[in-house]
């Protein structure tokens, strides 16, 4: 008895516009319109809306014996409602069908989990809501940005009541253990996680139609007779990857949608079922812990966080970035919180490696700019301008604390003043009512007293935070 | 081998270059090698090649004695080598402005009557290629083209050109004619052409007519800078960043598109002070140019510096900046990574095709080279990575490795004799 959980990511950063430091406390826009618009609208038309016609006429065929996963980022999701809405609409029909499960990531697809946990718990939860509005789905199972996963991390994902998470198998922390099995997280045991069996996963998005490939070209009989050959034991195989491999990373003419389309019926021949993420972890046992102290990743060689934070220019945008994310935490200006979502997007840092061969490569790939460093001054120009606007939200000389306490005293005092407004309104209205004289006044009972936000939880969560920093602080002084 | 420059005295890269490449074929072994320089002083190092210079090689015969020639030229060459040379000369040239040795006069510079002085190089180089074996000629810049075609009819042997410049890349297109000439007749004659690029080679084959195969890219090297330069202190007080153009100011270097980034600069950023350090034909306008821009106070230009003048002026540095309109390599910038400033070159430049750790820009792009100063000068982690990584790179880039390619080229045409 064995089953292949398939799971697809989509993601889409909002790409900067070359941003001057002429235009820096000047203009406020940052995004290049019209490079997302053709870019997710090329690979759309390539990729996504061939794929998902290709999946709905399967589900249709085979009814629930085919299932799949989806990670949608929320910077994806609004290119998409923006340019491409058939695509939301076509994914609605997927999500009806019931054989098509969500998943939870960061909202930015950003880096937060390694940064900001707070941000982070913050943005999971708009993700979730947006995949609620959007699907009708409360994501059971986590998937960070690119896999990247780490025992901190997994106790975060725990304290949200994630069951499961999803991360890459990568060798270094496997060793001889095989992915093909559910494991748990050691520091927060009742986590599981479910491992991508790289071999098989990249066979299928980056080598298909390889032809230098001793197993050019790869039939769907093959394929599941190769994961119908692996040990009886190992019953899960964890299929992931990005969703532009049908169309745009495999070109339509290599057959990749055929292939696709034939999987389920070698699978039911062999007995292999097909089940998503929630499935896996309803049914499976972990066979054992797995211990992951630093950081991993699906990216690069190195299968670390070294493709976003592998250099001296990458570390010093993220620390300058996430420098302001308590003062933006505070402020309620909506575009300021736009902006901050989408300068978070991890894409801007892998743009800025400067890896050399074959990593170097996919990383000046997926770069709209000519160099590393070209990366680096345009999103650090933009920052700048993004930090100029939160500090002048608020006067500078105030501490976080303080500010944060008077907004809630403000804020309270606003709720407040409505109640009160209200009140007095109904009064008004009971008086006109009164000269009639036909009834006595009556004291108004359904009015709710006003509801007074807790100050407790937000300082418990700070005094966190500034530990964090003092640490740092002590750390970098030594 | 025939140049014009050696170090210590040089005039530009020119002297450097063939001093590197010389010391990188000696370090590969088994080479014998011969300089021919026009003027030498006496302080050249001596230890990896023989010198000969042409202003102490006879071409008409004088009876002087072993020990008038120790005085007169002994700091320079062995007397034993001027009897040598002294009996291999091939024809009259008493009728020539000749000196009490039967030698010709050079000023060893780039004096007016250059013309003459290239001629003159090339009747000297007559009577060395009959004293001196060789099995190759070897020729640096078309200055002493002339002088290998004569020492090829001579011995026979093949002749190598090294293109270390074109006259393409001096005059912005502006060719002259003579000059031209003299370069095209050097690569006819050559049996194989060096070009320290591959821009440069693409012009020889382009403009010159010259075909692909026998044209090679050999890039530029770098020699390691000593401990003394590394280590000299940065002056004291600086408060604002430095932005520093080193070179000749005239039409190839793009000194112009320098003073306009400055200008876009300085309108934002206040603690930055610009320097271009270097003369040439061009500085006036450029003076005038700063003034008409309003930014003199911030801009300034220190004239011509040479020797540890330049690596101080580098220490003091922040950014380098080399805009060049056309450079067939262009050295400076790797020893200003050497000294761990962060450099801004332009893509038509050689040495950006070797270069990674660097800010490349097309030098007409002033807006891109005032948004790469702007990020060094104000994000210090770019500053930091470009330093780091720019030292770690420019420390692999060897002479050792170009003269073992150079070594190749001579085995391959040796091999075809």
């Amino acid at each position: 008895m064995k089953a292949i959980c398939f799971y697809f990511q989509i993601h889409q950063p909002f790409r900067l516009k070359n941003y001057r430091f002429f235009d820096i406390g000047n203009d406020h826009y940052y995004y290049d319109d019209f490079a997302n618009d053709e870019i997710i609208t090329r690979i759309a038309q390539r990729s996504y809306l061939p794929a998902n016609e290709m999946l709905l006429d399967m589900i249709r065929q085979y009814g629930d014996k085919f299932k799949v996963a989806f990670s949608i980022s929320g910077t994806a999701l609004e290119q998409l409602e923006i340019y491409v809405p058939e695509f939301i609409d076509s994914m609605k029909d997927l999500a009806a069908t019931g054989c098509v499960e969500f998943l939870s990531e960061t909202y930015a697809h950003s880096l937060a989990s390694l940064e900001d946990s707070e941000e982070f718990i913050t943005q999971v939860k708009v993700h979730d809501k947006k995949i609620y509005q959007l699907f009708g789905q409360h994501p059971k199972v986590f998937r960070n940005t690119e896999l990247i996963y780490s025992d901190d991390i997994s106790a975060l994902v725990a304290s949200m009541g994630f069951k499961g998470a999803i991360t890459d198998g990568a060798k270094h922390i496997l060793g001889w253990k095989s992915p093909n099995y559910i494991y748990a997280s050691a520091l927060a045991p009742k986590l599981k996680l479910m491992l991508k069996n790289s071999k098989l996963s990249d066979d299928i998005s980056f080598r298909f139609s390889n032809y230098e490939w001793e197993s050019y070209p790869l039939t769907a009989d093959k394929y599941i007779d190769w994961i119908a050959q692996l040990p009886d034991e190992e019953q899960i195989i964890n299929l992931f990857m990005n969703y532009e491999t049908f169309g745009e990373l495999q070109p339509r003419e290599s057959g990749i949608f055929d292939f696709m389309r034939a999987l389920p019926r070698f699978a039911a021949q062999r007995g292999i079922e097909f089940w998503t993420p929630s499935e896996v972890l309803a049914k499976m046992k972990p066979v054992g812990q797995l211990a992951v102290p630093y950081p991993i990743s699906w990216a690069d060689e190195a299968r670390d966080t070294s493709a976003w934070l592998g250099n001296t220019l990458q570390n010093e945008a993220v620390k300058k970035l996430y420098s302001i994310a308590e003062r933006v935490h505070l402020v309620q200006d909506r575009r300021i919180k736009q902006d901050w979502y989408y300068l978070q997007a991890s894409d801007h840092f892998f743009y800025m490696s400067t890896k050399h061969s074959s990593d170097g490569s996919v990383h000046s790939h997926y770069s709209p700019y000519e160099s590393p460093y070209a990366a680096f001054t345009n999103y650090m120009n933009v920052l700048s301008d993004f930090m100029i606007r939160v500090r002048e939200q608020f006067p500078e000389s105030i501490e976080n604390e303080e500010l944060n306490a008077l907004l809630l005293t403000i804020r309270n005092q606003e709720n407040e003043i409505e109640q009160l407004n209200r009140e007095v309104e109904m009064m008004r209205r009971n008086i006109v009512k009164d000269t009639t004289g036909d009834f006595p006044v009556e004291p108004e009972k359904d009015v709710p007293t006003p509801k007074k936000e807790r100050a407790e939880k937000k300082p418990a969560a700070k005094k966190a935070t500034t530990k964090k920093t003092a640490t740092k602080k002590t750390a970098t002084k030594k | 081998m025939f140049g014009w420059e050696f170090p210590p005295h040089i005039l530009g890269g020119l002297g450097t270059a063939s001093y590197g490449l010389t010391k990188g074929m000696a370090q590969n072994g088994d080479m014998d090698i011969t300089f021919v320089i026009p003027k030498p002083w006496g302080d050249e190092p001596k230890d990896f090649a023989r010198i000969i210079g042409a202003n102490c090689t006879p071409v008409a015969w004088r009876d002087v004695s072993w020990d008038y020639i120790q005085q007169r030229i002994g700091n320079v060459m062995d007397p034993q080598t001027y009897y040598n040379l002294r009996d291999h000369i091939y024809s009259d040239f008493n009728y020539m402005s000749t000196n009490d040795l039967g030698c010709i006069e050079f000023s060893g510079r780039y004096p007016d009557n250059l013309l003459e002085e290239i001629n003159n190089y090339s009747i000297v180089a007559g009577v060395i290629a009959r004293t001196v074996d060789c099995d190759i000629i070897h020729s640096h810049d078309w200055l002493t083209y002339p002088a290998g075609i004569h020492a090829k009819q001579v011995t026979g042997k093949p002749l190598v050109i090294h293109v270390h410049a074109t006259d393409f890349d001096r005059s912005r297109g502006n060719v002259n004619p003579t000059v031209f000439n003299i370069e095209r007749d050097g690569m006819t004659h050559a049996d194989h052409i060096i070009t320290v690029s591959n821009l440069t080679r693409q012009t020889v084959i382009e403009k010159y007519g010259i075909p692909a195969y026998k044209v090679t890219t050999v890039h530029n090297a770098v020699e390691p800078l000593s401990e003394e330069l590394l280590n000299l202190e940065a002056p004291p007080g600086k408060t604002s960043k430095v932005i520093t153009f080193l070179g000749r100011i005239t039409m190839q270097k793009g000194p112009e598109y320098f003073v306009e980034a400055a200008a876009q600069v300085l309108s934002k950023v206040h603690n930055a002070q610009f320097v271009m350090a270097g003369s040439g034909d061009m500085m006036e306008k450029m003076i005038r140019l700063v003034a008409r821009r309003g930014i003199s106070d911030r801009f300034h230009f220190t004239g011509f510096l040479k020797g540890k003048q330049v690596y101080e002026m580098l220490k003091a540095s922040d950014v380098y900046i080399m805009p060049s309109v056309s450079e067939p390599f262009g050295i400076s910038p790797l020893e200003a990574m050497q000294m761990g400033v962060p450099s801004i070159i332009s893509k038509q430049s050689g040495c950006a095709e070797i270069l990674e750790n660097v800010i490349k820009v097309d030098y007409w792009d002033t807006n891109a080279i005032a948004d790469a100063i702007y990020s060094i000068i104000k994000y210090p982690a770019m500053y930091k990575q470009l330093q780091e990584q720019g030292l770690e790179e420019v420390s692999k880039i060897v002479w050792k490795k170009a003269g073992a390619k150079v070594i190749d080229i001579y085995r391959n045409l040796i091999g075809q004799q």
